[in-house]
């Protein structure tokens, strides 16, 4: 009965968050000055489509047809009942697909780099944290961490520019930015995948290097503490070996932490994501917000920001479900 | 008694070394506040030094020649708009550091307050900060300012609107850390000996607490700085920056947006980045540096 009621009490923290991230969307652009129907249709009569007295009927019409002229709690709750189905309503720019369309176009890029990204990066930066925190280690194996370590307050798109600049323009390794090369059809062949990946590899090492440093700096400072724990004395007595305590008592313990730390940790990936897929120019989430600034394509900004701000809050929420799994003392409880 | 006394007349000697040089000894000790200061300073030396000698003008498109790689002429060379980039350099690193200083300033005030209350009064108060605060915390803040930024009028986006806009989000962390260490010390016996001798509310905050949180303030403003620069960054990098004005972020997204690595521009969109990651760097050592001044326990654990 207990878990039942945790349960029913984290989702209605989800869907508390998710009510407040739609209110601040709805409301802010509300107090805005500007209007984005009107700017559209400004930007197409000035590039000579038609009369400048057509054009207050035009955006009358179309605020009729958004809804924009009924009183504003109805605005609110049809807004936020769409948010509840993830309808985000249409693009300004690319009129007559959605909000949700686009989202559903380029998400397979974000999310594919995301993954690989985030996975190694978790993994590859405890390992180090671990090592560098435990005192039997050789001497070469602890300094592997400190450059990560160093590189730490660097955020990834910072990253990005460097690796684009030695790797990319320099030494001109790796591709400079876009999904594929210029001028190749997409198509399932070997030779397109190849191309392809490696137009992945720049922008998946600038996150990677941009947040090792982290879980690097929180493994070490675990490791240090267990260190002292009765228990890991003990079983050093026992006369278990290295590799075993490393494994069972070490990193066993701080795994919990960890995952704590991953999921406060989402948002601040997503967000480096979305920003270093802009800089390279790939075609994911990221890129779509960007060229939705700057033609001031106002659905789909608030679109993508929802859309991701639900999809964290729920992720977050459902890593606490995973805490059980990970520790028998909660189980317990 | 008198003659051992008389025979050590080496205490006399030993002086206790100038504050300046203790400093300095501590300085080397905690090595990351040691870089991380020294690297600021010098930032500080380069930014006001460049804005005493160059002409900011030169900052703005159309003052130089376009297009030119560093030379003797043109140091940091000049970009695709015609900016002479070492201008460029010195007013962006200029107004990366108002909007840090300024948002970092407001949210630690607004934190320090919410914090204080919250923790010492206890009741309603703290139940709605905390929820506040829990609520905000899965939701990616830089979204919300993406959001705002993105509706204000063009003209309204400045160097003052950017800071707002970064601090509006940015004062639970400091809000939360002020508050755990209120919370801590109001148990504490010297608190609980002042409220018994009759010390008001206001006298135990501002006598009592207030001096033993100050390396927390501290620390908590130097991380503020750092999440303001960090967030006005990355709206700039969007393109959601004051557009006209040369601040860092804004340079790297003309430089991306006009392809410079394409084109072999390479010194445009390379000389903010390294800037950047030069102050982001140090504040990073210096918040380090003030976490072991502030908290001995994790002092040499290393």
């Amino acid at each position: 009965m207990g878990t039942f009621k945790l349960v029913v009490k984290r989702l209605l923290f989800l869907i508390f968050v998710i009510w407040s991230a739609s209110t601040i969307t709805f409301l802010i652009p509300r107090f805005s000055s500007r209007n984005a129907i009107r700017e559209r249709f400004a930007e197409l009569a000035r590039n000579g489509g038609f009369a400048p007295d057509d054009l207050e009927k035009i955006v009358a019409a179309m605020q009729t047809q958004f809804g924009l002229d009924r009183p504003l709690w109805e605005q609110y709750l049809s807004y936020v009942g769409s948010v509840m189905h993830l309808d985000f309503g249409y693009s300004l720019k690319s009129y007559p697909s959605t909000v949700t369309d686009l989202i559903a176009q380029s998400l397979p890029w974000t999310i594919g780099l995301l993954i690989v990204t985030t996975i190694l990066s978790f993994i590859i930066g405890n390992l180090l944290g671990a090592i560098a925190a435990w005192p039997k280690a050789p001497r070469w194996m602890r300094m592997v961490a400190t450059p990560f370590v160093l590189l730490t307050g660097v955020p990834p798109v910072l990253m990005g520019v460097l690796l684009l600049f030695f790797v990319g323009f320099r030494l001109k390794l790796l591709p400079l930015g876009g999904a594929y090369s210029i001028g190749v059809v997409p198509n399932w062949s070997w030779g397109f995948a190849v191309d392809m990946a490696l137009h992945q590899v720049l922008p998946a090492l600038a996150l990677i290097l941009g947040s090792v440093g982290g879980w690097v700096l929180s493994m070490r400072g675990m490791g240090v503490t267990i260190q002292g724990e009765d228990y890991v004395n003990f079983a050093e007595h026992k006369g278990l070996g290295g590799v075993s305590i490393f494994r069972d008592y070490y990193l066993r313990n701080a795994m919990l932490p960890q995952v704590t730390g991953f999921a406060l940790a989402l948002g601040t990936l997503v967000t480096s994501a979305i920003v270093v897929e802009g800089i390279f120019g790939l075609p994911g989430i990221g890129t779509v917000l960007q060229n939705a600034i700057r033609s001031n394509d106002f659905p789909v900004i608030y679109g993508i920001v929802l859309f991701i701000t639900i999809t964290v809050a729920t992720l977050m929420v459902a890593m606490e479900f995973v805490y059980p799994l990970l520790d028998p003392r909660i189980r317990q409880q | 008694m008198a003659t051992i006394a008389m025979t050590s007349p080496a205490t006399d000697e030993v002086r206790q070394p100038s504050q300046i040089i203790l400093l300095l000894r501590y300085l080397r000790r905690n090595k990351s506040l040691g870089i991380g200061l020294t690297v600021l300073l010098l930032l500080v030396a380069f930014t006001v030094i460049g804005l005493l000698v160059v002409d900011p003008k030169h900052a703005y498109p159309l003052s130089a020649p376009s297009k030119r790689p560093p030379s003797l002429q043109y140091w940091f060379g000049t970009d695709f708009f015609g900016r002479d980039m070492l201008s460029a350099m010195a007013v962006g690193m200029w107004q990366t550091a108002v909007i840090g200083l300024l948002a970092g300033g407001i949210g630690t005030m607004i934190g320090v307050f919410f914090g204080f209350v919250s923790a010492y009064f206890g009741g309603w108060i703290d139940t709605v900060v905390k929820s506040v605060c829990q609520i905000l915390t899965p939701i990616p803040v830089l979204l919300i300012q993406v959001v705002v930024a993105s509706s204000l009028d063009k003209r309204d986006v400045t160097i003052l609107t950017m800071a707002l806009i970064v601090v509006m989000l940015a004062w639970m962390g400091p809000t939360l850390v002020i508050r755990s260490q209120v919370l801590t010390m109001k148990e504490r016996q010297f608190v609980s000996v002042a409220k018994l001798s009759g010390v008001g509310d206001l006298g135990i905050i501002f006598k009592e607490i207030l001096p033993n949180l100050l390396p927390f303030i501290a620390a908590a403003f130097v991380g503020q700085v750092f999440a303001a620069v960090f967030a006005s960054f990355y709206l700039a990098v969007l393109g959601l920056g004051p557009l006209r004005e040369p601040l860092l972020g804004n340079i790297i997204w003309a430089a991306q947006g006009q392809g410079a690595f394409f084109n072999g521009w390479w010194w445009w969109p390379i000389e903010p980045a390294v800037a950047m990651i030069l102050i982001l760097g140090s504040l990073a050592l210096v918040i380090m540096g003030l976490d072991e001044l502030a908290n001995p326990r994790v002092r040499r654990t290393e």
